[in-house]
């Protein structure tokens, strides 16, 4: 029943996919849409799988730098989120920074990032970071914040230390709110690595988009976009699936 | 067990307000005894809960349990709130052992234990379940089960059945009353319901509010094991219409 359902379920919105393909197809012979300014579908998918493995590479390079940026954003945003939570003092230091820097548009501070650091996967990597942080500080932050107050209570009634308290109450409270950031970060994480290689790089799938667009082989900046979504998504799918299995109690029950 | 000497508390709130939350409150509770304090919100029933608890210190006065001062977190009491405030990532038996773990003691020690009183309050054979699996009448049993695993001689309750249905409330309070009676402990329970403060007790101590002081102390002379046919009973009707007249009698003339 389960999976009749989920198939059912499935069946409009893939339908729908392919009734879109259809008529762009047919609208691109129809009225001859010259290729470089809307490709087929079938001409799209075509480039594609001529560049199999040239995209292998570049996939390969957008990839590192995006998980470099994510990891990066949990490694450095969850600890400034426990110093923000615990300490009022760096609290008002640190958020209102973090709040500027997260109103900086970093797309624009892009350029000036690679002149300083140069060219290479670095840079690429702080700049996804930096695209990235923001959602996991403010998430984890709340997450940690949300520990109701009596838990707080008991906790110093059996007169547990802090460290204790926060391993065993206030850490594992806050993992459905430090998911929740950490799917926004890591779709934005692949952002920042396409950006970051926009500007200046001769690999990742952000240069093949912006090589092929001034070359006019629109083709392969679509066949680009595909693969760029297909990682994205993945990724997501990725966070949710460690999300799972770290925090299992969220699953829905069991229907009975 | 517990002894207040004229305590009074008074904080400061954000905006800079003095509020005296309780003054000059002075009690006697004797070990085992089960003495519920009731009266309107606002009347610093909570707050004397955290102040006998040794979460927050008292502003005047002496605190002493088992004729030692309460300076800090006393470690022989249990704590039940309004809320189960269960951990949502904790089995059932995990969430009973939060209270050994917290403590620093060997939770696998107190797996016996534990079940047993899975057992006692009905639980058995939802060990495994998550919090978010049971009904809230089945959590608070839960967090009860948690505050009594250490076996503390004072268990501290502060408005337990407050968020529950009227029905699952009456049967929470019969239920807590014959756990009671297999494992004696010095009971202080916190609630805004007469009936209920008076079928638990056997003191009733009831509060003014702003600040909160204790108007009277009732002796509750009903037999036990108490049932709900008590509230039937004249001696029950008489109790709760002094309770009332109490609280309602002060509010009229504050206003």
């Amino acid at each position: 029943m389960m999976r009749l359902r989920v198939v059912g379920e499935s069946i409009v919105p893939a339908a729908t996919l392919v009734g879109a393909l259809l008529v762009w197809e047919a609208a691109t012979h129809a009225l001859r849409i010259p290729r470089f300014v809307m490709p087929a579908p079938s001409a799209i998918l075509a480039e594609g799988w001529d560049w199999r493995y040239r995209f292998l590479g570049h996939a390969w390079v957008t990839l590192g730098e995006t998980l470099g940026g994510f990891a990066l954003s949990v490694i450095i945003g969850v600890p400034l989120a426990v110093l923000i939570v615990y300490s009022p003092v760096l609290r008002s230091a640190i958020y209102p920074l973090i709040v500027l820097a997260q109103s900086v548009p970093k797309i624009a501070v892009a350029p000036v990032l690679l002149l300083v650091l140069g060219y290479g996967e670095i840079p690429k990597i702080i700049v996804a970071f930096l695209v990235a942080f923001f959602p996991v500080v403010v998430d984890t932050a709340t997450g940690l914040a949300a520990t109701p107050p009596e838990l707080l209570d008991l906790s110093r009634s059996y007169r547990a230390s802090a460290f204790k308290t926060f391993v065993k109450v206030r850490l594992p409270m806050a993992m459905p709110f430090f998911f929740a950031g950490a799917k926004v970060a890591i779709t934005l994480a692949v952002i920042g690595a396409v950006v970051a290689e926009f500007v200046g790089s001769d690999k990742g799938l952000g240069y093949v988009i912006l090589s092929a667009t001034s070359y006019w082989k629109t083709e392969l900046a679509f066949s680009s976009m595909i693969l760029l979504s297909l990682m994205a998504i993945v990724l997501f799918g990725a966070v949710s699936l460690v999300e799972r299995l770290v925090c299992p109690w969220l699953a829905p029950a069991a229907e009975e | 067990m517990i002894r207040l000497d004229g305590v009074g508390k008074t904080y400061r709130t954000r905006r800079g307000d003095l509020v005296r939350a309780v003054e000059d409150v002075t009690l006697l509770v004797e070990p085992n005894e089960f003495v519920t304090l009731v009266g309107p919100s606002g009347c610093g029933k909570s707050t004397l809960l955290k102040l006998v608890a040794g979460l927050t210190p008292a502003t005047r006065g002496a605190i002493h349990i088992r004729e030692q001062p309460v300076r800090e977190p006393f470690p022989d009491v249990g704590f039940v709130f309004q809320q189960p405030v269960l951990l949502p990532w904790r089995s059932v038996l995990d969430n009973v052992l939060f209270s050994v773990e917290m403590l620093g003691l060997e939770p696998r020690q107190y797996r016996k234990p534990a079940l047993d009183l899975l057992e006692l309050t009905g639980l058995a054979g939802f060990e495994t379940k998550y919090p978010r699996e049971l009904s809230g009448g089945m959590q608070q049993r839960v967090a009860i089960c948690r505050a009594l695993l250490p076996d503390p001689s004072l268990l501290l309750m502060d408005e337990p059945f407050g968020a529950l249905d009227a029905m699952t409330r009456e049967e929470m309070s019969l239920e807590l009353l014959r756990v009671w009676e297999e494992r004696r402990k010095t009971i202080l329970f916190v609630t805004h319901s007469i009936p209920e403060a008076i079928l638990l007790a056997d003191r009733v101590v009831v509060m003014t509010p702003r600040p909160g002081r204790i108007a009277r102390v009732l002796d509750v002379a009903l037999p036990r094991p108490r049932t709900m046919e008590l509230e039937f009973d004249p001696r029950f009707k008489a109790a709760s219409e002094e309770v009332r007249g109490l609280i309602f009698a002060r509010r009229g003339t504050a206003r």
